[in-house]
């Protein structure tokens, strides 16, 4: 039978939620079921910095719910994700350990860029109008239980992304504490919200206007609730958005639970996402608030589909990614055509060394990475670059990207110039990153960037073969080499000793 | 405070334990209707007074629970617990005192005409049904009777509720100045009817146990002299109230409420009205009951017995012959369900036609390959039932099976429990309902992995899945596997696995949350299309209707000029012909062989005809306090068919009893002018009808061969 059944778990801050899909050659991906329990790890992660053990009792039942459910639709595949309440709880690891032993579920914990992404990715696959909306400068606003999550769009693409902590849930935690009368709420909560945002504004938008907002995250569809008339179902402007804030401010969140039949613990979350949105919409001067109804588990099943080629999206992820990178070297100033150059041998010798290395699509995109971002430590200071380009990296969020992968593309940027240390004495440093990625990519990186040492983009044109154990690279130029010969030899030596074979310079005078 | 209503005043309201009993008398007098066979009239004087017997224990009870707890709140037709109260009891008083004369007057004299004679006295027996009904006291009676005397030393014994018992006045032999009362309890496990043989040629003789055991009395009391013996009968208080939030375990806890329940307070004491005054007055005392409680009944205690002597063989020129429901028309029962539902909804109507299609469903899904899981809500189950079974067979299948037990049916928990416990054992995964919310919504739904993707399949009915009931009651159901509706059936059951319910509902109205909005709204668009003159109309079928909210949307779609036809069983508490408020109303009740079970709402809807058919009523329980489901019917021919249904009741002439203008009593209709239509009748007609056609119509398959120049005929 050509139907396949998969399952995506969310594991998230205010509530734990599964998808089926069934997914069929001819029809792509449709959802069959979907359940979802609210539960509040986050108030315990966020108040008290771990999962409470009666929290871990009550995930487990629902869990073992959800295994029930999956064998109600013969389901076999499922990806289980969790987010920051799980990310930033103490007790992580036991929490993992423990759910796995007593549910079979066996949870993957995002990191933030990564759960951005994937919402990222279900937004673009489903989201209705999101290729129109997206080509004009566009926010997209992502309020989650423990953070928000802004990111801008330039012509269809992804420019900046910028985490901050004033999630709904973490708000109104934070907030219980002071106790504000309901009266001051809204000033409270501005006040604290604010701030945030207008720093992200002094930032990153400038005097750019911004047209669209799209508004994700847990909060909107309830928000859409308290909209009287619905006349646009997808749509909210600031009129609306001014009189949800008067009734949620007005009404206790037991009578908003009752009047909109909305569960009373999403109740007591509207008024921070509100604000946010509200406070977002008037700093940034758009008109409109696009509301799609996305959440992870549309992201899951598109990153599922696009990786088991279950479906093709018209949209590049990848390019994405290279924009936001991209944007990133522009700020710390980097030598684009420098950066291009490299980037652009880089690949090529990784593109012609397949076989002989065995790294994938993503380590690709590390390696563009790290070409990309290899000198942005100069920004700070000229001396001790590398360490700076580290920290550099270490500190920027890189959608798509999760935090091991982002932290090994800093660390070969970091011995980029610096001599590489042993695997025993860098081991305790890199934690859980693949030592022999970043080796395997910093030979590369270490190569093509001794090919434009001088930062003048010498040739146009580079022809890389692999001949008996040797990488010839061809340079088709007419200028001087004497400074990329002297220093590539040592670069050579350490790409024959991680891949047993030599890279030669060859010099062409055509024309 | 909300202002109250134009049109909530108490005077245009109805106490709903007022109209029950109007209910209730609509049944008596189906027990006096002399163009009805004999023993069906006393079958219905059966129902009448075990009616009776559940409506003392619930809503009596509660309304004494009121009072005692000075609780004076007064309901919708503006009265206090304590008048509620006031107006009922002697009400029900006046009630039974003419259960008994019918009993009396007509039915057993008409009995005794008929071959059936009940010995009133044992002491009219003849002398040989005197030794044969000793014998029968010493060889069965005596070993299950437990005597116990009350004196000094030994205290009054707690009586049963519902129990049927024998008090005596007895005094000891050796004392004469010694005066005790004694009280034995009639066996339970005993039939209450003891044939005995009769002299007269083709007669039945019957006498009741209690006589057996009154004249043997002086056998189990050997030291003493029985002064005089009399039976009586307690009820006690009963509503069944669990507080869910402080229950660890809700199973536990109703275990322990059924054994609790017989502990009640006393609510009604019944007694020959024979009954010595001394012996009247030593019960009164150790029940604690004043004359309020104290009920003297002229003839036989608890008429229940008369269902049992319904079933006595060899009358059956006073019984109407038993009903056999008939196949449903066009359903194959030796193709496969599920291709069956594929090709067309399939709707049911029962006991006019089968309910096998509902066994076969669940019974077919449990063998079927392709069947990943089933779910399904079970209320009230019957003993032994098939459906059960299949869940159970499926579990063992490797099907994932989900029950939804909901072991709050009132009088069903042990029942229930049984259940419940037998399915987890088989593999089932057994859940009980949602706290503080009754599962009253009766759904299945069938999970099947099909060549192209995920298929579910879904029956909804009105009436409870017990097969036997399905052959008394009056219920509809549809089985369909439309992708929408499937996907709400799913949402319910995710709901009542304890999982957020969901953002929106495809097609299904769901109480608690949805329900009565929905109806406020199909109400409301009939009342605004009134008012822009267009044609308007409501139809509503259903057992119950007490919901203030809705009344008030009745009246106000009545006031607008909407046409509003009630086909209601049982209470209603909304009045008829108020000037400016409820003219154009009309509220009917069929009492018929069959118990009118379903609940059907039909809407004009400016000519684009909305019918839905579900498991609530209009009250505010059904709406408020339960899991409900009302379901649409689109299928046009299917809808066609129901609106037929429920045309066809409001043509009933026969056994339909009318709403008085303004009042409180119901009256038949003058049928002079009009046809004679007994609806029930005409659908068993119509079902054996369509058993024949469907018949010509194989035949015709078979046997007409195509001719060629046939088709230019045509």
């Amino acid at each position: 039978m050509a139907v396949k059944t998969f399952a995506a778990i969310d594991v998230g801050s205010t509530d734990v939620t599964m998808k089926i899909y069934e997914i069929t050659a001819k029809r792509g991906s449709r959802q069959i079921d979907c359940v979802s329990n609210i539960i509040a790890l986050g108030s315990d992660t966020y108040a008290k910095g771990f999962v409470s053990q009666e929290s871990v009792e009550k995930l487990c039942d629902i869990l073992n719910g959800f295994s029930r459910k999956m064998k109600e639709y013969g389901v076999e595949h499922y990806k289980a994700y969790a987010t920051s309440a799980i990310r930033e709880a103490k007790n992580k690891m036991m929490v993992l350990d423990l759910l796995k032993l007593r549910t079979g579920i066996e949870i993957h914990v995002l990191s933030n860029s990564e759960q951005r992404f994937l919402m990222y990715k279900g937004l673009a696959a489903n989201g209705v109008n999101f290729k129109q909306v997206a080509e004009k400068n566009t926010a997209i606003v992502d309020i989650g239980g423990g953070s928000v999550q802004i990111s801008l769009m330039n012509n269809g693409k992804l420019s900046v992304t910028q985490n901050m902590p004033i999630g709904a849930l973490r708000v109104r935690e934070r907030l219980k504490n002071l106790k504000v009368s309901p009266v001051h709420m809204e000033r409270v909560i501005g006040e604290f919200v604010e701030n945030e945002i207008e720093t992200f504004s002094a930032f990153y938008l400038g005097d750019k206007t911004i047209k669209n907002i799209i508004a994700i995250g847990d909060e909107i569809e309830n928000l859409m609730h308290i909209i009287s008339g619905h006349t646009v179902a997808d749509q909210l402007n600031e009129e609306q958005l001014k009189h949800v804030i008067e009734e949620i401010i007005t009404k206790n969140p037991v009578d908003l639970a009752l009047e909109y039949k909305i569960p009373y613990e999403r109740a007591t979350l509207l008024l921070p996402a509100a604000m946010i949105y509200r406070i977002f919409l008037q700093k940034s001067k758009a008109d409109t608030i696009w509301t799609p109804k996305v959440d992870l588990c549309d992201g899951i099943i598109v990153d599922e589909l696009l990786r088991t080629k279950g479906i093709t999206v018209e949209h590049d992820f990848d390019e994405d990614i290279r924009s936001i990178v991209r944007q990133m070297a522009k700020r710390y100033r980097c030598n684009k055509g420098h950066n291009v150059n490299v980037t652009k041998i880089a690949c090529q010798i990784f593109d012609k060394t397949k076989k002989i290395h065995g790294l994938g699509p993503n380590e690709r995109m590390q390696l563009e990475i790290a070409a990309t971002l290899h000198d942005c430590g100069k920004f700070i200071n000229m001396n001790g670059a590398s360490a700076n380009s580290y920290s550099i990296i270490m500190s920027n969020e890189i959608m798509g990207l999760s935090h091991k992968q982002r932290e090994e593309v800093a660390n070969i940027v970091k011995y980029n110039a610096l001599s590489l240390p042993t695997y025993e004495n860098l081991r305790a440093e890199i934690g859980e990153c693949d030592y022999m990625t970043i080796v395997k990519l910093l030979a590369i990186l270490r190569v093509a960037n001794a090919m434009d040492r001088s930062h003048k983009q010498k040739a146009s044109e580079y022809d890389i073969v692999v001949k008996d154990k040797q990488l010839v690279i061809t340079i088709d130029t007419l200028s001087d080499l004497t400074l990329e010969r002297g220093l590539f030899d040592s670069k050579a030596d350490f790409f024959l000793q991680v891949y047993g074979i030599r890279p030669m310079m060859k010099q062409k005078r055509s024309v | 405070m909300k202002e109250k209503s134009k049109y909530l005043k108490p005077e245009y309201l109805e106490n709903r334990e007022l109209s029950w009993l109007q209910f209730n008398k609509r049944i008596l007098a189906e027990a006096k209707d002399k163009s009805i066979p004999l023993f069906e009239r006393m079958k219905f004087l059966s129902i009448t007074a075990s009616n009776l017997d559940e409506f003392f224990m619930i809503r009596i009870a509660s309304l004494i629970d009121m009072v005692h707890a000075d609780y004076t709140k007064p309901d919708i037709a503006g009265m206090t617990p304590k008048e509620q109260l006031n107006e009922i009891v002697p009400e029900a008083k006046a009630f039974m005192g003419e259960q008994y004369r019918t009993l009396n007057r007509s039915l057993l004299p008409l009995l005794e005409k008929a071959g059936l004679k009940l010995v009133e006295h044992h002491e009219d027996l003849t002398e040989q049904q005197a030794k044969f009904v000793d014998e029968y006291f010493m060889r069965d009676v005596y070993p299950v009777l437990t005597p116990m005397a009350v004196d000094s030393s030994r205290p009054f014994p707690l009586i049963q509720n519902k129990s049927l018992n024998i008090g005596a006045l007895i005094q000891d032999k050796k004392k004469a100045d010694v005066v005790d009362i004694a009280t034995v309890q009639v066996p339970s496990v005993l039939a209450r009817i003891v044939q005995i043989p009769s002299e007269v040629e083709n007669e039945t003789a019957i006498i009741l146990l209690e006589e057996v055991i009154e004249r043997n009395l002086d056998k189990l009391f050997l030291n003493y002299k029985i002064l005089s013996a009399h039976p009586y009968r307690v009820m006690r208080n009963a509503d069944l109230t669990i507080d869910e939030d402080d229950a660890a375990d809700l199973l536990k806890e109703i275990e322990k409420q059924i054994k609790k329940r017989q502990w009640g307070e006393v609510i009604r004491l019944e007694i020959a009205d024979t009954m010595d005054k001394r012996l009247q007055k030593k019960l009164m005392e150790q029940l604690n009951v004043d004359e309020n409680y104290l009920y003297k009944i002229n003839g036989p205690l608890d008429l229940t017995f008369l269902m049992k002597a319904y079933g006595i063989d060899g009358f059956d020129a006073y019984k109407i012959p038993k009903f056999i429901p008939q196949k449903v028309p066009g359903y194959d029962r030796e193709r496969g369900i599920f291709e069956q539902i594929r090709e067309r909804d399939i709707l049911l109507h029962h006991p006019y036609y089968e309910f096998t299609p509902v066994v076969d469903f669940i019974s077919q899904a449990a063998n079927d390959k392709n069947v990943l899981a089933i779910k399904q809500t079970l209320y009230r189950v019957s003993g032994n039932s098939p459906i059960v079974a299949s869940l159970a067979r499926a579990a063992e299948n490797g099907k994932q099976v989900t029950v939804l037990v909901e072991l709050k049916a009132r009088f069903d928990e042990e029942n229930n429990i049984g259940w419940a416990k037998m399915l987890e054992k088989a593999g089932c995964h057994v859940i009980y309902g949602l706290v503080g919310l009754k599962t009253h919504s009766k759904i299945a739904l069938v999970v099947r992995k099909e060549e192209d993707g995920i298929k579910r399949y879904v029956h909804l009915g009105t009436g409870n899945y017990n097969d036997v009931t399905a052959k008394l009651y009056t219920d509809m159901g549809l089985l369909t596997c439309n992708d929408a509706i499937g996907e709400d059936a799913t949402a319910v059951f995710n709901m009542l696995s304890g999982y957020s319910e969901p953002p929106v509902w495809n097609k299904l109205m769901v109480a608690p949350i949805w329900l009565k909005d929905r109806f406020l709204m199909l109400i409301h668009r009939e009342e605004e299309n009134a008012k822009k003159g267009k044609e308007a109309r409501i139809v509503a079928k259903m057992n119950s209707l007490c919901d203030p909210m809705i009344i008030e949307a009745l009246y106000k779609a009545s006031a607008a000029g909407v046409k509003i036809e009630l086909i209601i069983r049982g209470i209603c508490c909304l009045k008829t012909g108020i000037p400016g408020i409820s003219e154009n109303i009309q509220v009917r009740s069929i009492v018929g062989n069959f118990l009118e079970h379903s609940r059907i709402f039909y809407f004009y809807n400016d000519g684009f005809e909305d019918v839905y058919m579900g498991s609530a009523d209009w009250m505010p329980r059904n709406l408020d306090k339960r899991v409900e489901i009302t379901f649409p019917v689109e299928d046009e021919r299917l809808k066609a068919e129901v609106i037929s249904i429920l045309n066809l009741q409001l043509s009933d002439t026969l056994k339909a009893h009318i709403l008085q203008p303004n009042g409180r009593e119901y009256a038949k209709q003058d049928l002079r002018g009009l046809n004679k239509i007994a609806a029930q009748d005409e659908f068993c007609k119509q079902a054996l009808e369509s058993k024949a056609r469907e018949k010509e119509e194989h035949k015709s398959r078979i046997f007409e061969p195509v001719m060629s120049s046939s088709k230019t005929d045509k």
